[in-house]
């Protein structure tokens, strides 16, 4: 087998040899020319088969003519220089960043462009006088690399970079180093005169370096433990700060009355690793995005016909259109409202709302609801209901959408700090006691250093870098999880739910099943050749499963919309279609409400072709796996069609469910979560959008990552799915680290209160205690993370 | 001995530049795309391959 040149892809239908080189498909030979003619075959050099096969449908970019919404796509409009971003999820290697900073030499419109890959967006400056937004998409389409422009874009410009915690981090940093420059002397506590002279100063200026760390570096855990105060949580930002409280406010008590130097350099160390953990948590996946609607997916703009009599069409912004308005929608074209078929055939594909795989056809006068995708001709429809009342827009006003899921949710370290807070306060109250009986002198003293010392920054820095570990573990093996506390809320699943249809199914590979009378080589090169010629989806779909057993090109052809295509050779018809055009009344028995193309050869009937989804590699392995501690239901929104292969997948106790809408899902996980069960929703498409919301963690399985993902908490590439239960395995370790490096941290603090309890809390000894726990803790949770993985296969 | 207050007033005076410079660059956008630039910079010098400018006539010729 060959493979493309320009993807990689084996060449499976078609191959082209040109300059030596072979290519899968037209669009890929046309990419490498356009390239090697432009003097840009550099790409190829960067990267071996580095390109992606460009889907060419030009006339979709229409809508880029309406200066409106141009207007809109526009960052920055002026004479000669536009700008304008792009999200572009082809992205994926160093030659893209290569070929799409090169696209001045590929058009001398565009003046420069520089792309942002964590991102995968690209952000171009170009003149319209040259080229036109249009024309740049285009051109960006025509190499590969398709922009997804859909209503999201439209919505939001540019969201503004959250820059403020590398800020306070720098400001901690830059304190932290200062300040212990300046304590060197003083821990080494040099007796010299000129020292001793300066010591002042030196103070007062790690004051003035401790400010901005306390007021500004700091601010989020005092604002944090104030509002978790007053709901009456005793949360982990609690304890920091008081801690940071105490620290600041002895240190400066000390300095100000010339008792000592202060516990600065812990201070400002403790805000810095702080936020070292929080920076390190933060982050996430920012070229995916979890928290998609219905706007990621339908496009920006409809053609309307404005003049019913002279039939003018026009580009209109799809929230523009009013109830009453008619509207085209082509090929491969997404409805985007409800709507009634004022003429042409619909062919349905509805996989995308309801999670039924199979084309729904609707004639002249049906109501055709927003979210489907046509297939096949032209179609006119009359508007029913606008984009934001539609159908499928009014799942997103359902309240699962509006709350925040991981509020309410218990952390593991904030479960701790309850105790840990009370066990702290007790001890500084005790201690402070029996000091004032003791020696009234150096109570102040234990009260405070208590306080210091036992401030959880071990504690607070080992769910921060466990979990942030893991997520890049997870993300390197193709599981890309929201946030850390995914991982944790992962650990607590009982449930598992799956939706079926492209979940554990493949979307795009179907195999076709006959039944009936055995066809002929003749007939079968004769249905070859009828199937090549129509361009229906289910012929399409069957030519390219059936083995080809040589192709004979029909003498005459004639297709029925809505019945089949008639084709004649050398005297033999053969009819290929729906039940009734081919002859056969009871097809419900055959077919037994499974999708199938019917077949009849002169006259006679000869059987039909079913289709059904193909199961995903390992999957039966993955149920077996899970149903050693988990419970595991299939919620499917087709047909029970599927049931026995289903059953023979699932371990006996499974649930399984069928005609399933997406209300139904949403409703039916709820019900599992009122009978105390914490459920795991996988699913695909927007179908499950509402159970993937309820659920305590709904995951995402796309076969493209970059492309589809409803609101979630994780998106998962679907060739890793059967090896979910390695990743509960994981999650579930991740939780016993942490609790291990908590113990570890208890150990220190105990350590240490014992020098606090006893009054000798020395500057020198908080400094270097208390950096030690946390960096010890960085470096267990680490190592321990990085040994987890190594075990994990593939 | 005083030249320690100059001393202290020049290091923290340096240490303040640079931190001055590391907010600049921050919100410049300097840390918002790390990778990119990373491997943009690796590209400059092949940008003027010439062997590839002189290869490309003959294939031209060739399957024209």
């Amino acid at each position: 087998m060959e493979s493309c040149f320009h993807c990689g892809e084996d060449c499976l239908e078609e191959l082209i040899t040109y300059n030596e080189k072979s290519f899968c498909c037209a669009g890929c030979k046309t990419v490498f020319e356009i390239l090697n003619s432009n003097d840009l075959s550099y790409y190829y050099d960067l990267q071996e088969a580095p390109g992606i096969s460009p889907k060419l449908k030009e006339d979709k970019y229409e809508y880029l003519e309406n200066a409106e919404i141009v207007d809109r796509l526009l960052e920055f409009d002026h004479e000669k220089t536009q700008i304008v971003s792009f999200s572009i999820p082809s992205i994926h290697c160093s030659s893209c960043i290569w070929i799409l900073e090169n696209l001045h030499k590929l058009h001398s419109g565009v003046k420069s462009s520089q792309v942002d890959f964590p991102k995968k967006t690209i952000r171009l400056s170009f003149t319209a006088e040259e080229i036109s937004l249009k024309e740049l998409v285009v051109l960006l389409s025509r190499i590969g690399y398709e922009p997804n422009i859909s209503l999201d874009n439209f919505e939001k410009k540019e969201s503004e970079h959250d820059r403020s915690l590398i800020y306070k981090l720098g400001v901690a940093g830059f304190a932290f180093g200062n300040i212990m420059f300046l304590s060197f002397p003083e821990y080494f506590e040099i007796n010299e005169f000129w020292l001793d002279q300066f010591k002042y100063l030196f103070r007062w200026l790690m004051f003035s370096f401790s400010l901005p760390v306390v007021f500004y570096s700091g601010k989020d855990y005092f604002i944090s433990a104030y509002k978790g105060l007053r709901s009456g949580i005793l949360n982990i930002d609690v304890p920091i700060a008081l801690g940071i409280f105490v620290l600041f406010v002895r240190s400066t008590a000390e300095i100000v009355l010339d008792l000592g130097t202060g516990f600065f350099d812990s201070l400002s160390g403790l805000v810095f690793f702080l936020l070292l953990g929080k920076f390190f948590q933060q982050k996430t996946y920012s070229f995916l995005s979890f928290e998609r609607d219905y706007k990621s997916y339908f496009p920006i703009a409809v053609t309307r016909i404005s003049s019913e009599e002279e039939q003018i069409e026009e580009q209109v912004q799809v929230y523009k259109i009013r109830k009453g308005d008619t509207v085209l929608i082509r090929n491969e074209e997404l409805i985007p409202m409800d709507a009634e078929i004022l003429e042409g055939q619909a062919n349905i594909d509805y996989s995308f709302v309801t999670g039924e795989a199979d084309l729904v056809n609707k004639a002249e006068g049906d109501k055709v609801y927003a979210g489907g995708r046509q297939k096949g001709s032209i179609i006119k429809l009359k508007v029913l209901k606008p984009v934001e009342q539609s159908y499928l827009t009014e799942l997103w006003s359902n309240e699962v959408f509006q709350k925040d899921r991981s509020f309410g949710f218990q952390s593991l370290t904030n479960r701790i700090s309850k105790n840990f807070t009370i066990a702290v306060l007790s001890i500084a109250i005790l201690a402070t006691t029996f000091w004032l009986f003791a020696d009234p002198t150096k109570a102040w003293n234990v009260f405070t250093a208590v306080l210091i010392i036992a401030c959880p920054c071990a504690i607070a820095l080992a769910a921060p870098f466990t979990l942030g570990n893991l997520l890049r573990i997870f993300g390197k093996k193709g599981i890309y999880l929201k946030d850390a506390s995914v991982i944790e809320r992962m650990a607590a699943i009982d449930t598992v739910v799956f939706d079926k249809t492209g979940t554990i199914t493949t979307t795009g590979q179907t195999t076709a099943e006959y039944e009936g009378l055995e066809l002929s080589d003749k007939e079968l090169q004769m249905l070859g050749g009828s199937l090549k010629a129509s361009s229906h989806p289910l012929s399409r779909s069957l030519y390219s499963i059936l083995q080809h057993h040589g192709i004979r090109t029909p003498d005459s052809y004639k297709e029925y919309v809505g019945a089949g295509i008639e084709c004649d050779f050398e005297g033999n018809r053969i009819k290929i279609g729906s039940a009734s055009f081919t002859g056969e009344s009871d097809s419900e028995e055959i077919s037994n409400g499974k999708t199938a193309v019917h077949i009849s050869s002169n006259a006679q009937y000869k059987g039909c072709f079913s289709f059904r989804n193909t199961y995903r590699k390992g999957m039966s392995g993955l149920f077996q796996q899970l149903s050693r501690n988990k419970y595991i239901i299939v919620l499917s929104g087709d047909n029970e069609g599927e049931r026995d292969r289903l059953q023979s997948l699932l371990p006996v106790e499974s649930g399984i469910h069928f005609n399933q809408k997406p209300g139904d899902k949403l409703e039916f996980i709820r019900q599992l979560q009122h009978g105390g069960r914490k459920v795991m929703m996988v699913g695909d498409g927007l179908n499950d959008a509402g159970a993937l919301a309820q659920s305590e963690i709904g995951i995402a399985v796309s076969e493209d990552i970059n492309v589809f993902s409803p609101a979630c908490d994780g998106v998962m590439d679907a060739s890793i799915l059967s090896n979910l239960a390695d990743y509960f395995q994981l999650a579930k370790k991740g939780v016993s680290i942490i609790q291990a490096s908590f113990i570890l941290s208890l150990v220190y603090n105990i350590t240490g209160l014992a020098f606090a309890v006893t009054g000798n809390l020395m500057p020198v000894v908080a400094a270097i205690l208390m950096p030690l726990s946390s960096i010890s803790i960085v470096i267990f949770t680490t190592l321990a993370t990085q040994i987890l993985s190594k075990k994990l296969k593939k | 001995m005083s030249i320690i207050y100059m001393l202290l007033a020049i290091s923290v005076v340096v240490a303040i530049i640079f931190f001055v410079a590391f907010i600049v660059s921050v919100r410049k956008g300097q840390y918002d795309d790390v990778y990119t630039p990373s491997v943009r910079m690796l590209f400059d010098d092949e940008l003027v391959k010439s062997p590839a400018k002189e290869n490309q006539p003959v294939n031209k010729e060739k399957f024209n």
